[in-house]
């Protein structure tokens, strides 16, 4: 029954369709296209692309675009298309006007596969190459060199002659070399032409562009390729390389944000804090907290959520810091040993109280819109979140050595730990700056913490994982100088990255921790070590 | 000679300690196998495995405290050689499953044909044969421990860069062990043993066995830390631990001195690894986990470091409420002891509960000649 | 090998500079066989810097410092350069306070230092008559059997210098052995270094003038890691540089 209805459907709307299809004929050759849409087939579907593409109306491009995401509408009964805005409002697709009434009963979407998408993007991309905005212009040069369609060759052409931002240029150059490439009626001489400029180009597409070609070349075409694929290889290697330094950095960053609080309660005070790693975690869960509170009360403060957090970090991190120094740590001094277990005891008890609190889970620390993303720097892509981390590292431990050094807190602080009893004759509080200079170390993990939540899970394990490499930096870099702890973090994790791609993640971690344990052996005070009488005291 | 060394170590607290642990060897055993299950007396066999697992702690706290008391050297990776020594034995006890494994395979463990492994690796070799076994359990602590400590001590690596970098040491050997390409099973680690020694490791009798051994090496390890300690070599031990410098300008090598101990103390954890493993019958990568370690350090602290005695009580007291909270409605609660007890005990126990009651009936009776008997008990012990 | 100077302990042109700082400055001096000298000189000096690098816990940036004509002490290390017969007392006593006041004197006593020889020792007669005869020198005999930590001050400046002895050496190296002693204890002390003169070859580093003029033995000056001034304690203390240095210009 229901087979039946459906052909006689079928009947009626052809016969409409042949009927609708002579009251538009010859209306220009945009409209003809456009047509099309509505037709249902996908050959047809692909006629009006192209039709539209070629078509010169300046509805064109935001006919195809609306196709790609799938807006474009179309009434079969009526031989209407409309292009729906993101809103959800209709315009007229013939004429551009917003529609006004109601809509027809059959409207549907026009069906795209991904065949035709790859058709919309070049022509689209032909479309923008003549387009006002010079990026735009620039991202549709782009998307003609991976499509590499002959049929916009002019289009390429016309734009080249025309253009003027040399950056864009080059693209079109490009993308032009690319489709002579792939073009078999073009001459010898201009693939030879063209492999130079893809050459020149030197990414992961051209590589791939070249590999893709057919083999039955001329000889002469077929060594160029060959030097320009060697060429490409040397460029991509040498961006592996800023690559791998990229992530060094980025990781040497992590670890001196873990490390730089370590660097002031080990390195200037001596105390050996196992519950380092802990105060980094309760960083992270107070940025939790804060996001939590956020979206509960007010979701667009998102944005902000990081920076109302830090200062609480800080605060909370270095209040419990201050709290463990005068009940714990300020009985242990000159007692290292001593020192490492208790605290170790405490970043048990620590770990245990947020488990109770939070639970054991991950708990789920969002990135506000300006650290989610990425973005190309030549071959490689850098994320925003690790560039963010990169320079917060940087600007913590810029101010860090400001405190130390410009600041009254910072000369009580280096007094006290030079000469402890002189200091106190001077009239200096001691056990205030004891205090302080552990709050302080604290507190910068707590900031540390707060960075560490964008990239790390949040549990209350955190701090376990960076304790090791934490000691294992500062050991490294020198007790006592923080100039050491930052070489030290930005060495150990360039070294890692470099080992990686040989050894693997984990066993260039076990080399790396072997190589540091060997070096402890040959230089036992790390790499800028104080000499003299003062450091055997 | 070794015989005067011997009587010259025993005190009456060293005497009492020995009697009671041998005696434990054989009344646990008695009371687990001749009573009846109904009996009052009967001792499940449960408790029996739970009490070899408490001796290997108290042997592996004695190896701590044994440099760590007498030395000054506190290593925070000492549960790196007591693992290796279980891995030594858990490779044996693989070798023995033979083609009982899942695969039937008579030469590869299972995890290696699960692997897609054709050979047996090179470093199997041999660990079919218990003698091999037995002399591996304690040549790998004992080889790594020399060598590491042959580069630290020689660059004079002390206090707590040592701690740091014996920590570090396990953590890499853990990073290690979790990869299957290591060839030790990975995660898994060795388990669903078979045989030891053509006996069933999972038999009543089996299990009885292996506590009355566990018990021996305890009170072989005793008596050999005491003889160590009780002869000059000792002595040149606390003399380094209170003044290094001073015995260097004596003209003593520090670093051998430091080296032997260590060696003998990693050789003494890896004989509790080798002990513990037919017991809890399995030996993952985890037992490198550097909080491991640590928590080996506190049993020591809490006893009473340099005293032996009071390390291997306080092994088996913090194991035993470790057992107790962890086993019921109190685990949560655990952490918050064993970290409470790392706090309280460094800051208001510093000599741990052996020593201070040591001080106080010294104190009560003339106090320096009592203390002194001891050659050990300090003042306060410095970091 | 054939000694290259007749000076027990000689030292030419020894540098070292901490981070730029220099410890010693081309400090040259050579102390006869047999000879008592009195090193002084203001903090900063170069005095414990100057024990330092004989007994090999500094290396020098440059110079020579030999021993006995043939040992050049720059090469070893603080256990060679004791095993060569150089004992050493620090500037604050160092004695090993967990030990009782004869094990002390045992651990110090000249003997196999190996760690083998150590586990399988045993007492002989020899050793415990000289122990005894020690303890006496140093007036501890009493206090054999305390714990060194109970000693008072005096008694483990003693006690340390007990233990040089026990260890044989050449040559005694006493860096302010009278530093917080009574009057009585200094006299006392100048005494049982001079006794122990005459035996060996000691250099003491002391403050005390009146102390150095107790021992009436040539007095070398040190100032900014060189010598200013070498003679008696009278030619050193009227020397117009040397003034110049402790009173201020």
């Amino acid at each position: 029954m229901r087979d039946v209805h459906g052909r006689v459907a079928a009947l009626v709307f052809a016969l409409g369709l042949i009927l609708a299809g002579a009251t538009v004929a010859h209306a220009g050759p945009y409209e003809d296209a456009l047509a099309k849409f509505t037709e249902g087939s996908l050959s047809d579907t692909g006629d009006g692309i192209n039709g539209v593409a070629v078509s010169g109306n300046p509805l064109a491009e935001r006919v195809l675009a609306a196709l790609k995401d799938g807006r474009l509408m179309f009434s079969a009964e009526k031989k209407t298309v409309y292009i729906q805005a993101k809103n959800g409002k209709l315009f007229d697709a013939f004429t551009g006007k917003p529609f006004t009434g109601k809509p027809p009963d059959d409207i549907d979407n026009v069906i795209v596969n991904n065949r035709l998408r790859n058709v919309i993007d070049a022509d689209l991309g032909a479309l923008t190459l003549m387009s006002r905005n010079s990026n735009r212009r620039f991202d549709a040069a782009q998307a003609v060199f991976r499509s590499r369609d002959l049929s916009v060759l002019p289009n390429v052409e016309k734009a080249l002659a025309e253009e003027t931002d040399p950056r864009t240029k080059r693209a079109l150059e490009q993308a032009r070399a690319a489709i002579l490439l792939y073009d078999a009626k073009s001459s010898a001489a201009d693939k030879i032409a063209a492999t130079a400029v893809i050459g020149d180009r030197g990414d992961q597409d051209s590589l791939g562009l070249l590999d893709g070609l057919p083999p039955d070349l001329p000889p002469a075409v077929h060594a160029a390729v060959a030097a320009a694929r060697a060429s490409i290889a040397h460029t991509l290697a040498l961006w592996n390389g800023v690559q791998n330094a990229w992530y060094g950095l980025s990781l040497g960053s992590v670890l001196l944000l873990a490390a730089i609080g370590l660097a002031i309660t080990f390195g200037v005070m001596g105390v050996i804090n196992m519950a380092h790693g802990e105060m980094v975690m309760l960083g992270a869960y107070v940025t939790f907290v804060v996001q939590q509170a956020i979206r509960a009360y007010d979701p667009n403060l998102f944005d902000y959520s990081l920076a109302i957090a830090l200062p609480l970090a800080f605060a909370v991190a270095g209040g419990v810091g201050i709290v463990i120094e005068r009940t714990i740590i300020r009985f242990l001094y000159g007692r290292p040993l001593e020192t490492l277990l208790a605290t170790w005891g405490l970043s048990l008890i620590l770990q245990q109280t947020v488990r109770t609190i939070f639970g054991p889970t991950n708990e789920d620390v969002g990135n506000p819109s300006w650290m989610s993303g990425a973005f190309d720097f030549g071959g490689i892509t850098i994320t925003y979140n690790r560039l963010w981390i990169v320079c917060f590292a940087f600007a913590v431990f810029l101010a860090l050595l400001a405190i130390l050094r410009y600041t009254r807190f910072g000369l009580e602080m280096r007094a006290v730990t030079q000469n402890r009893p002189m200091a106190a004759s001077m009239g200096i509080r001691t056990g205030r700056v004891d205090a302080l200079t552990f709050g302080l170390g604290s507190a910068i993990a707590g900031i540390a913490g707060v960075a560490l939540s964008q990239i790390d899970n949040v549990s209350p394990n955190l701090g376990q994982g960076y304790i090791i490499d934490s000691f294992m930096v500062v050991v490294f870099g020198g007790v006592g100088n923080l100039w050491g702890t930052a070489v030290g973090a930005l060495t150990l994790g360039i070294a890692n990255k470099f080992l990686e791609p040989y050894a693997g993640a984990v066993l260039g971690k076990i080399a790396v921790l072997i190589l540091i344990i060997l070096f402890i052996q040959k230089r036992p005070r790390g790499m800028f070590a104080l000499k003299g009488r003062t450091v055997e005291a | 000679m070794t015989r005067h060394l011997l009587i010259r170590s025993l005190d009456r607290g060293a005497v009492t300690f020995v009697i009671v642990v041998a005696a434990l060897a054989i009344i646990v055993p008695v009371l687990n196998l001749a009573t009846p299950a109904s009996s009052a007396l009967h001792l499940p066999t449960y408790l029996v495995a739970l009490f070899g697992k408490y001796a290997c702690y108290a042997l592996l706290a004695l190896s701590i405290d044994l440099i760590w008391g007498y030395c000054g050297i506190l290593s925070l990776g000492h549960g790196a050689f007591f693992a290796l020594g279980g891995y030594a034995m858990g490779m044996y006890l693989m070798r023995q499953i033979g083609t009982r494994g899942i695969y039937a395979n008579p030469i590869l463990p299972d995890f290696m044909v699960f692997l897609n492994w054709k050979a047996l690796p090179v470093y199997w070799y041999g660990f079919q044969w218990f003698p091999y076994a037995l002399l591996m359990i304690f040549v790998v602590p004992g080889a790594l421990a020399f060598v590491f400590g042959w580069f630290a001590f020689r660059s004079r690596v002390s206090g707590v860069y040592l701690s740091i970098i014996t920590q570090a040491l396990t953590y890499a050997l853990m990073l290690g062990f979790f990869r299957n390409n290591f060839g030790f099973g990975g995660n898994n680690g060795l388990t669903d043993f078979k045989d030891l020694l053509g006996f069933n490791v999972q038999a009543e009798t089996t299990r009885n066995a292996l506590f009355s051994i566990s018990c021996l090496a305890v009170v072989l390890a005793f008596l050999l830390c005491r003889v160590v300690i009780a002869s000059k070599f000792g002595k040149v031990l606390v003399a380094i631990r209170d003044a290094e410098a001073r015995a260097r300008f004596l003209g003593y090598r520090v670093e051998s001195y430091k080296l032997f101990v260590f060696t003998l103390s990693a050789c003494m954890a890896g004989l509790a690894g080798a002990l513990y493993v037919p017991q809890v019958g399995i030996i993952n990568p985890s037992e490198f986990a550097p909080g491991n370690s640590i928590e080996a350090v506190i049993w020591v602290a809490v006893g009473g470091r340099g005293t032996l005695v009071g390390a291997a009580l306080g092994a088996v007291a913090v194991n035993y409420a470790k057992t107790f909270f962890t086993g019921g409605m109190l685990a949560p609660y655990w952490l918050f002891v064993l970290g409470g007890l790392f706090v309280v005990v460094t800051l208001l126990l510093p000599r741990g509960i052996v020593s201070t009651l040591r001080h106080w009936t010294a104190l009560q009776r003339d106090g320096a000649s009592a203390a002194a008997e001891d050659g050990v008990a300090e003042p306060l012990p410095a970091g | 090998m054939e000694p290259l100077t007749s000076a027990l302990l000689y030292l030419d042109g020894v540098t070292v500079s901490f981070d730029g700082f220099k410890a010693l400055n081309n400090l040259s001096f050579a102390i006869a066989p047999g000879e008592m000298r009195a090193i002084i000189g203001p903090n900063g000096a170069g005095k414990t810097t100057m024990m330092d690098v004989v007994t090999g816990k500094t290396r020098p940036d440059a110079g020579e410092v030999l021993f006995d004509g043939r040992h050049n002490l720059t090469r070893l290390d603080e256990t060679e350069v004791a095993a060569l017969g150089i004992g050493r007392k620090f500037q604050k006593p160092t004695v090993f306070d967990n030990h009782t006041v004869s094990d002390n004197i045992e651990l110090a006593l000249k003997a196999d230092r190996r760690a083998r020889a150590a586990l399988v020792w045993r007492e002989t007669a020899e050793e415990r008559r000289r122990v005894d005869e020690l303890l006496e020198i140093i007036c501890l005999a009493a206090a054999r059997d305390r714990l060194a930590a109970s000693l008072s001050h005096g008694q483990k400046q003693w006690l340390e210098i007990g233990m040089l002895l026990a260890q044989d050496p050449k040559l005694l190296l006493v860096d302010e052995p009278v530093a917080g002693m009574t009057d009585t204890e200094t006299r006392q002390t100048a005494e049982l270094l001079r006794a122990i003169n005459r035996e060996h070859t000691v250099v003491v580093v002391e403050h005390d003038m009146a102390f150095v003029r107790e021992l009436g033995v040539k007095v070398t000056c040190l100032h900014e890691g060189a010598v200013l001034a070498e003679g008696t304690i009278d030619q050193v203390s009227t020397n117009k540089r040397v003034v110049e240095v402790y009173l201020g210009r």
